[in-house]
């Protein structure tokens, strides 16, 4: 992994070097501006679910989940001396959850129910306006108790001489799945940590999934008024792509562990289209169409409109439709057989459709929200989610920007 | 591939060159454009929507947000 990132630093470098063998003499006069704060993000949510269909009971049982989750992102800006801008980003998240079906990983519901992730990231563009081109480079990382992750990712970007831009993206996730079976599928002597063992005591197993896409993107202004992206993502996993302690019940009774293919192909394919309408309302507009290898086909369209009740206070509205079919893999509860290969009862991948819907509030005046002169906008956004197959869903967010 | 499939990359082809197709426009036309709820990505405040939404579907991706990778997730 060293060695990618090296790799990649590297690549920067001499693209960097290779940039400066065109200097222009009559920009030669510019100095560098040294990277200085532009502004800091602080965004936090609180998420609560409830529903009867958890995978780790083998689709039935209590769904009941709460996240607390905090980020905060700081962003530089800086020009060199060939007036290219350079745009240095730090995003560091923690989150907080209790997840009720965790409970019973452990069979007698011993298990412990509440976790941390924590989830730092740095991203790094080099805007050239001139050429109309961008080069960015992105580093991720996540850990929770059951799973670890480290991932990169390069773009570029080239603007059209007619307000267009292209964008290419290659992302890579190099992740591992700690083993944490249910506890009847677990050796006495090997307590897991999420049953109450010590993990220091007892060295668990992981598995790797690694996770390639491929991303291309094409925005476009169309007139004074509308502009528009198609976003299309190629993305191949393999690996350990379920979840350990996902139990599945045969029809004869039998508990099992879910198992899934180590191979899954994803090709989802996005339209955006904002309109401005009059002076005061706008349009948001998302269609997706996705297909896999897994057989689950999916629709989601959003409408979000925004409304100026002054030119610094918004509210809008939203609502996203989203359906999809199930994996050929699905079966709820005691419904898989023995002679099936593949098996898994979590209903995140059966058949169902759900509606989001909620509000916005966006306060951004030019002397500070609530006179605070560095606070320059605050956002609030609430929303309620539910499928049609008895899952429900609020979430609470708040992004407050400091200038 | 089915019919269905060829009728939404047949719209998305559509889609792609309505967008190529169109007017030209001066940056001092682009107020509007500009403002900033027209951006063409998410808003940061809807990270975690994006988040739990990864989780508790099956579909994901072609939104500048996850495409699966980096959590325990779909």
């Amino acid at each position: 992994m060293k060695k990618i990132c090296l790799t990649l630093v590297g690549i920067y470098m001499m693209m960097l070097h290779a940039y400066s063998q065109f200097q222009d003499k009559d920009t030669s006069f510019y100095t560098a501006k040294p990277l200085k704060i532009d502004e800091i993000n602080l965004v936090s949510s609180y998420y609560s679910q409830d529903g009867n269909h958890s995978p780790v009971t083998g689709g039935i049982g209590t769904e009941k989940v709460m996240d607390l989750s905090n980020g905060l992102d700081v962003t530089w800006i800086g020009w060199d001396d060939m007036q290219r801008k350079h745009t240095l980003t730090a995003d560091l998240g923690f989150d907080h959850h209790t997840s009720a079906s965790a409970a019973f990983v452990n069979k007698s519901g011993a298990s412990k129910t509440g976790g941390t992730r924590i989830y730092p990231s740095l991203n790094w563009n080099v805007e050239n306006a001139q050429k109309g081109t961008g080069f960015g480079l992105g580093l991720y990382y996540s850990r929770e108790y059951n799973y670890t992750s480290f991932g990169l990712d390069a773009q570029y970007s080239k603007k059209t001489k007619n307000n267009g831009e292209f964008t290419g993206k290659i992302t890579g996730y190099f992740d591992r799945v700690k083993l944490i079976y249910p506890s009847e599928f677990v050796r006495e002597a090997t307590v897991t940590s999420a049953s109450g063992g010590d993990e220091n005591r007892y060295k668990i197993p992981s598995s790797p999934r690694t996770t390639l896409t491929a991303s291309l993107s094409f925005s476009q202004v169309i007139n004074k008024r509308l502009q528009g992206i198609i976003l299309l993502d190629a993305v191949e996993q393999t690996g350990y792509l379920g979840l350990p302690f996902h139990r599945v019940y045969f029809n004869d009774g039998t508990p099992n562990i879910e198992n899934l293919p180590s191979q899954r192909f994803k090709l989802p394919v996005g339209l955006r289209l904002n309109y401005f309408l009059g002076d005061k309302i706008i349009i948001r507009s998302y269609y997706r169409y996705y297909i896999d290898s897994w057989g689950l086909k999916s629709n989601t369209a959003s409408l979000e409109v925004p409304v100026k009740i002054t030119p610094f206070l918004s509210i809008s509205p939203f609502y996203r439709y989203y359906d999809q079919t199930a994996v050929k893999y699905f079966a709820g509860y005691e419904m898989h057989t023995a002679k099936d290969q593949y098996y898994t009862s979590n209903y995140d991948l059966s058949k169902f459709h759900s509606d989001f819907f909620g509000a916005n509030i966006r306060i951004a005046p030019p002397k500070g929200v609530f006179g605070m002169q560095h606070l320059s906008m605050l956002e609030l956004r609430y929303g309620h989610y539910a499928k049609n197959i008895g899952m429900n869903a609020n979430v609470i967010s708040l992004n407050l920007k400091f200038k | 591939m089915n019919k269905q499939t060829l009728k939404h990359l047949a719209l998305a082809i559509m889609a792609g060159i309505m967008l190529a197709s169109c007017a030209n426009v001066k940056e001092y036309q682009k107020s509007r454009i500009n403002d900033a709820e027209m951006i063409l990505g998410n808003r940061k405040v809807e990270k975690n929507e994006l988040n739990f939404q990864s989780y508790r579907e099956g579909a994901s991706g072609a939104n500048g947000g996850k495409t699966g990778g980096g959590c325990g997730c779909n």
